[in-house]
């Protein structure tokens, strides 16, 4: 008989190493075979066939490349502070990579000893974790533009500081919307709360989640906002000085940003674990692994099994491979913002939707509170009714007020040649 | 001296929408990461093809009996640009000329396939081939017997009056 307590004593030390030991390794495995999946897929977009050659499908190509980048040569440039251009690989690196900790991966496992919370810490404060630890890298970033002594290296650090800062306003508003819809900050409750709700919640917070995964991309220096590389501008940007593991480092950092603000978008706003049902519904409520509530209030328990576990991890690596895609795919297509526009953006567009869109949110569930609706489909359904408009809108002000005729092909209408000298005629 | 202006009739950025753009933008990107033709060649697997006037790697014609066809004539050698031909005339019995040394260094040539043009007897050809990587230079010099060896397909000699090979 399995007990449904949570795990404790001994095995919890155990499985808690296990835990970390595997997430860890998946983690940096999922992270170098996003490298290859970067130039497959980029290759595959340009009608090419991208790396195949290592390995069957190429894919020992990440081996290569790790073999490659450890036998190259480290160089140091004479001039560099040399302390802080050896510390800010690793000041980009840790951060990176420590994010996930918090973040659900799949059902809970029961064991013979007792359940294992398939997350490496179920802390109480999961979104101000992720927010404070995705921050940090910015300290990396500058100061490996700062120490390599370069002028293009200290520009791109100078763009990322400005830029992380700008987008992490519009991020943490964003997210503010999540937090009102679960009340609480931890990333296990966010995915219960939509498991409740009975949606996932990029239907009730259509727009927050349009400007979260706008301004994740802003967060992890990704194309179309990739102001702090910018090779074509700044060589490469604040790691232009940098060679060997130490690039490897920055490179190994810049798609675990990548892996986890997918893993977290798949958290905050497609369910997390959860799959379509209530049959994998759990979450732990005074001590006990609950699946729900029936109309009554009264307690229905989970039945944790470990083809749930299983079938549910599936699912969350899909939903985070959704947004990796979306990542290569945006940044293989999108040309760079300009500066000035990334900030303008930013600033102007981001943070005051960002701030009237958690108005109208906590306004809405005001409203449903008052006039007394059970948190439930019909409760997320007219939070999704709401939050269409207001995505509807926004996307009708990002495209100039236009739906029908396109936007070029309008403007070329109303465009007259003016302003260029005509050849006299006889008539003048 | 007139200038010509070329205006371009660009939309103004207050009337552009980057979204419109940009959702095209992904349409058409995705549609090429899903078309499962791609034009990269794998090489080494799929061989390539190459042109009938494709000038690569010499080979000497044979006659029936095995003799190389050159008669020695030595115009090969003075047409060479590149100087890369070196080759020893001999008589036989009957006074037959043919080569006792001839040497291509494939390092020297230019193929520029002259060698080709001059032979009056269609001896020396240069090759629909090109894949003869070696270990170290010595190999790159081809003597008479590697000549003969050679069996890739000779090289179309481009014909004035038919300039594209129709």
């Amino acid at each position: 008989m399995e007990s449904l307590q949570p795990i404790s004593g001994p095995w919890a030390l155990i499985a808690m190493s296990l835990k970390v030991t595997i997430i860890f390794g998946v983690l940096v495995l999922v992270v170098a075979y996003s490298t290859l999946a970067e130039r497959r897929v980029s290759a595959w977009i340009q009608d090419r066939r991208g790396p195949n050659r290592v390995g069957p499908f190429g894919l020992l190509q990440p081996v290569a490349d790790g073999i490659k980048n450890l036998l190259k040569e480290e160089t140091l440039p004479a001039t560099a502070s040399k302390a802080f251009f050896v510390l800010a690989p690793i000041f980009v690196l840790v951060p990176s990579l420590m994010t996930f900790a918090v973040i659900p991966i799949a059902a809970p496992l029961p064991t013979p000893a007792g359940i294992v919370d398939m997350i490496i810490a179920d802390v109480p404060i999961g979104i101000l974790y992720v927010l404070a630890f995705s921050s940090l890298a910015v300290y990396g970033v500058v100061l490996g533009g700062w120490a390599s002594n370069n002028k293009y290296a200290f520009l791109g650090g100078l763009r990322a500081s400005a830029q992380m800062v700008s987008y992490e306003v519009a991020l943490g508003l964003s997210l503010i919307t999540v937090l009102m819809m679960s009340g609480n900050v931890t990333l296990t409750e966010v995915v219960w709360q939509q498991q409740q709700l009975g949606m996932w919640f990029a239907f009730p917070l259509s727009l927050a989640f349009i400007l979260f995964v706008i301004s994740a991309f802003a967060e992890t220096n990704r194309l179309p906002f990739d102001m702090p590389e910018a090779e074509s501008e700044l060589v490469t940007g604040y790691h232009t000085e940098y060679s060997a593991m130490k690039f490897s480092a920055f490179m190994i950092s810049e798609f675990g940003h990548m892996v986890t603000a997918s893993a977290l978008m798949a958290t905050l706003f497609l369910g997390g674990w959860d799959l379509p049902g209530t049959w994998d519904d759990a979450f732990w409520h005074e001590g006990q692994l609950i699946r729900g509530f029936t109309q009554d209030g009264v307690i229905v328990l989970a039945n944790p099994a470990w083809w749930k576990t299983v079938l549910t991890f599936g699912g969350f690596a899909i939903k985070t491979s959704f947004f990796m895609l979306l990542y290569i795919w945006i940044r293989w297509t999108l040309p760079r913002f300009r500066y000035d526009q990334v900030m303008a953006l930013g600033w102007k567009v981001m943070l005051p939707t960002a701030l009237a869109y958690a108005m109208l949110i906590g306004g809405t569930i005001l409203v449903l509170d008052e006039v007394g609706i059970r948190w439930g489909f019909s409760y997320g359904l007219a939070l999704t009714a709401v939050s269409g408009v207001a995505t509807v809108g926004f996307i009708f002000f990002l495209d100039r007020g236009r739906t029908i005729i396109g936007a070029a092909g309008q403007s070329r209408q109303k465009i007259s040649i003016t302003g260029i000298s005509q050849p006299a005629t006889a008539g003048d | 001296m007139a200038i010509s202006v070329k205006v371009m009739n660009r939309p103004e950025p207050e009337d552009t929408s980057y979204l419109r753009a940009a959702l095209s933008g992904m349409a058409l990107t995705f549609r090429h990461l899903v078309n499962p033709s791609k034009v990269t060649q794998q090489y080494p697997e799929e061989p390539t093809d190459l042109s009938p006037r494709w000038r690569g790697t010499h080979r000497m014609e044979v006659h029936a009996d095995g003799r190389p066809k050159c008669v020695a004539c030595g115009l090969c050698p003075t047409v060479c640009p590149a100087n890369c031909i070196r080759l020893v005339g001999g008589e036989d019995d009957q006074g037959n000329r043919y080569p006792i040394v001839y040497e291509i260094d494939e390092f020297r040539c230019i193929f520029c396939g002259m060698c080709q043009e001059v032979c009056p007897v269609e001896a020396i050809h240069v090759g629909q081939h090109f894949e003869n990587a070696e270990y170290t230079r010595s190999r790159f010099v081809y003597d008479l017997d590697r000549l003969m060896e050679q069996d890739h397909p000779t090289t179309l000699l481009w014909d004035p009056s038919d300039p594209s090979s129709e």
